[in-house]
């Protein structure tokens, strides 16, 4: 991310992990699942577990850096098993957006086509 | 992985789950509102305050409170405090629950998975490996987050800093010393 890391600026707690999120989808996934359960898609306690499991899953050798991936999938995982929204639509959907970045002009805002 | 998440994002919105400015905003707040500094402040009153201190470790989440930090997941807080015969330790073993109202997001070491076995297993050797070799005297005492509850640390107050106000107090106070990876 291009903003300036407040954590940088003197007197301030350093960060010597680096940055909290590595890439803006992170901070993304972050929000949607904070503002899902905010507005009681789902229960705190729910989306641990959600999480706890994919984390499990990917095993002691894990080291962090996947986090996010991980955090996603859980999201998804959770967003399926409310049938807030099925596997086909999430992959087909991810599809639309793959083409739509395709499809648009370098340098204009990309946007879905919509058929709906 | 962005488009995965602009999928579900975009679907989450058209149906009207999610509002995109809420999004926005907490995407913002974390990012830049959000850090180990509020913990920090909360440290130095505590510090400089002994009746807010007294409130902190009776009633974290209310003390908190007070600061105007408040919401997200810190909802539940416990303030564990240092002395010179106690130090304390916070992890989630389960997974990554970590105050963020107070401490900002959690570093990755935070969330990997060697963190969060060995803090239980070796807790004086995760310490050493952030650089303080605790003398044997000192009791490590490790905090287990979940879900519904998180730890704060509260440190000890540097020798040497009786003239200083909250302000120059609040910038000694690092986010790991109030995970208690290291003493301040």
């Amino acid at each position: 991310m291009n903003a300036p890391d407040p954590l940088t600026l003197p007197n301030l707690p350093r960060d010597e992990a680096g940055p909290v999120f590595a890439e803006p989808w992170q901070a993304q996934a972050f929000a949607l699942a904070l503002q899902l359960h905010a507005q009681g898609a789902f229960s705190w306690p729910e989306w641990a577990d959600a999480l706890s499991e994919r984390l499990k899953a990917a095993g002691p050798a894990d080291d962090g850096s996947r986090y996010y991936e991980h955090w996603l999938a859980a999201l998804e995982d959770l967003v399926t098993a409310k049938a807030l929204a099925s596997g086909p639509e999430l992959v087909a959907r991810r599809y639309a957006w793959e083409d739509a970045y395709r499809h648009t002009a370098h340098g204009r805002p990309v946007e879905l086509i919509r058929e709906l | 992985m962005a488009l995965r998440v602009k999928a579900l994002e975009s679907l989450m919105v058209e149906k009207g789950l999610v509002d995109p400015a809420a999004l926005d905003a907490i995407v913002d707040h974390f990012e830049h509102k959000v850090g180990p500094r509020n913990g920090a402040r909360v440290v130095a009153k505590a510090w400089s305050d002994p009746a807010f201190k007294a409130r902190l470790l009776a009633d974290a989440t209310t003390a908190i409170a007070e600061l105007g930090y408040a919401g997200g997941q810190g909802d539940h807080m416990l303030v564990v405090e240092n002395t010179p015969t106690t130090h304390n330790l916070v992890v989630c073993t389960l997974c990554s629950c970590y105050p963020w109202p107070v401490l900002g997001l959690p570093p990755v070491w935070y969330k990997s998975a060697p963190y969060r076995s060995r803090a239980v297993i070796d807790p004086r050797g995760v310490i050493a490996g952030f650089g303080t070799v605790l003398p044997d005297e000192i009791e490590v005492r490790v905090w287990d987050s979940t879900a519904e509850l998180r730890y704060l640390v509260l440190p000890e107050r540097p020798a040497g800093t009786q003239g200083l106000d909250e302000d120059a107090l609040a910038a000694l106070v690092t986010r790991d010393g109030m995970i208690g990876t290291t003493r301040l």
